[in-house]
């Protein structure tokens, strides 16, 4: 085992958390602009709702799922001439951003649609019978009556994000996973291994407890 | 006025059809409550909703005011839902919203100014009793309050229709109470057309004018409240009838009757007559009663006794020929 150079390893740690924030972040920044659209255009195109819309359902409702069952690292690597066509590089925490956030879209996406699913129909009704349009209803009543599910969602999202930016060292993305996976698996450094892997459950925790706090506050129960 | 003109509902599944309704017509007048009763599955709530088209009827129209609205869309369609409140069985109040804020939405989809709606909701709120809970969230109100807000959210745009789909279904007998007075007091006050459906005689005969009664997806009959309960014509509305007035005695009281026992409905005509006494007086007789219970219903006496007669046997037929002629009906169940 090698020996481990602590205040070599602090500075490591830094560049690595920022790497992991930085593609976690431009990734869930993705997920919330373009995952809640995709997801609320899944759920008021279905049966029964008020933009019921057959193709366009079964359309985005297939693209989410291809994007789902694909294993990460094979769409990491197929996205590399998108990734490189996008950010003009295909090395490097940015362009790793780019499949990590079409996963993240993908995965809250179905969150979302879960989560809009989940509110009261009659609601839904009671607001149709006032007389409210859909833009009314989307935005006065489903949005905040799925809020604490679109947070929980969102925590979910973030979450997974962490897991999968782990394998963005294939592509030099590095971040806190690929620090771990490159001292501690391949050069045997046990300790940097547990450290890493200790702060990366420490960053789990926090995210879990700042989703449940905001979507307890938000559901008004 | 809301008329239903030939108005049917079917639900087409892939292989199976259900006829919600069926060729349904008839009238409500301005101004009156009108009660729906049927059992469950009998089209009543596929009926209401076709009033603001949440369901669109298959074939037929609905007339409001004279206008056909059947076909409306779009701002004309959304017009039409302003000017008609609804209230719910289960409430359906904005969870994420307060009190406030749930009635105020009514409002601003209607697209009043927020100056106009701090002040009118808080009007709204007073008609219901409920001002000092503005601020507080559905989740903190008992049932019959979160009705007092959908009752609120529904008269808030003073419109010229209330509908209440099993309003009162999911509330207790008191609160049920509360509630039908609330109704009743709006209807007087503001003149709103009521249009309720349930599926208790009892919530009719409290606050309803006219009532209409129906059975898978058919209009049994129609009429003003005292007369279907007093002599309801369709076999099914006399069960329904039957069934409010629970007039059942022990089967061991009516097999071990050695005198004959009759059943007296009497109504408005005769109830306000001593007729009880007037019969013991006239025969020598004595008239046990052993179940009765008199009926208020729009103010009108509506009564039934169920009286053993004491007595000669020659007498008692006398008796059964006088008060026949003097009551509504008498049914002899044993003897
Ligand atoms: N959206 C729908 N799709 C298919 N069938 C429906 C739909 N809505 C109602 N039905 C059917 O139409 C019939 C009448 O239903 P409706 O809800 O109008 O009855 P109801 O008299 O209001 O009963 P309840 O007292 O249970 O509310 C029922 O057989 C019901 O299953
Ligand atoms: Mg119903």
């Amino acid at each position: 085992m090698a020996n481990t150079n602590y205040t070599e390893l602090i500075d490591n740690l830094i560049v690595a958390f920022n790497e992991t924030f930085l593609m976690c972040g431009i990734s869930l920044a993705l997920a919330i602009v373009i995952g809640i659209p995709l997801g609320t255009l899944l759920f008021i195109t279905g049966r029964g709702l008020f933009w019921q819309n057959r193709l366009l359902n079964l359309l985005g409702g297939f693209l989410v799922n291809i994007i789902r069952s694909t294993p990460f690292v094979i769409l990491l690597v197929l996205l590399l001439p998108f990734t490189r066509l996008v950010v003009g590089t295909s090395i490097g925490p940015v362009a790793a951003s780019v499949p990590l956030g079409i996963v993240a879209v993908a995965f809250y996406a179905r969150l979302v649609e879960s989560a809009l699913h989940e509110v009261d129909k009659g609601v839904i009704e009671a607001a149709t019978a006032m007389g409210a349009t859909h833009f009314q209803i989307i935005k006065d009543v489903l949005f905040p009556e799925a809020l604490g599910g679109l947070l929980r969602g969102l925590t979910i999202t973030a979450i997974s994000l962490v897991g999968y930016s782990a394998m963005a060292g294939i592509v030099g993305g590095g971040g806190v996973g690929d620090l771990a996976i490159r001292y501690g698996y391949y050069r045997y450094q046990t300790d940097v291994m547990i450290i890493t892997v200790v702060l990366l459950i420490i960053l789990v925790q926090i995210l879990q407890s700042l989703g449940d706090f905001s979507a307890k506050k938000a559901e008004k129960k | 006025m809301i008329e239903f003109d030939t108005i049917s509902v079917r639900f087409q599944h892939k292989k199976s059809a259900v006829d919600a309704v069926k060729n349904v017509s008839f009238r409500i007048e301005k101004g009156e409550i009108f009660g729906i009763v049927g059992t469950s599955g009998a089209g009543k709530s596929t009926l209401l909703r076709t009033i603001n088209l949440l369901q669109r009827p298959t074939s037929g129209r609905v007339l409001i005011d004279g206008h056909d609205v059947t076909h409306l869309q779009g701002d004309a369609l959304r017009t039409l839902r302003i000017s008609i409140g609804m209230i719910f069985q289960q409430f359906n109040l904005i969870h994420t919203k307060t009190v406030f804020e749930n009635v105020a939405f009514a409002m601003k989809v209607a697209g009043k100014s927020s100056a106009e709606i701090s002040t009118r909701v808080y009007e709204a709120l007073e008609l219901v009793g409920l001002t000092d809970k503005a601020s507080v969230y559905p989740s903190t109100l008992s049932g019959g309050q979160k009705q007092r807000v959908g009752i609120a959210r529904g008269i808030v745009n003073n419109p010229q229709i209330l509908l209440c789909d099993e309003a009162t279904s999911a509330l207790d007998l008191e609160t049920t109470d509360s509630i039908l007075a609330l109704l009743q007091e709006i209807n007087r006050r503001l003149g709103i057309t009521i249009v309720l459906i349930t599926h208790e005689m009892e919530v009719v005969k409290k606050i309803a004018n006219r009532v209409a009664v129906m059975s898978g997806g058919e209009l049994l009959e129609l009429g003003d409240v005292f007369s279907v309960f007093a002599s309801p014509l369709h076999p099914f509305t006399q069960s329904l009838v039957n069934r409010t007035l629970n007039l059942d005695l022990p089967t061991r009281i009516v097999e071990n009757c050695k005198n004959p026992l009759v059943k007296i409905v009497y109504n408005g005509d005769h109830a306000e007559h001593a007729i009880i006494s007037e019969t013991v007086q006239k025969f020598n007789i004595d008239l046990n009663i052993l179940h009765g219970k008199i009926e208020y219903i729009g103010g009108k006496p509506f009564g039934v006794l169920v009286v053993q007669i004491v007595g000669e046997h020659a007498e008692a037929e006398q008796v059964l020929n006088y008060l026949k002629e003097k009551t509504y009906k008498v049914e002899v169940l044993h003897g």
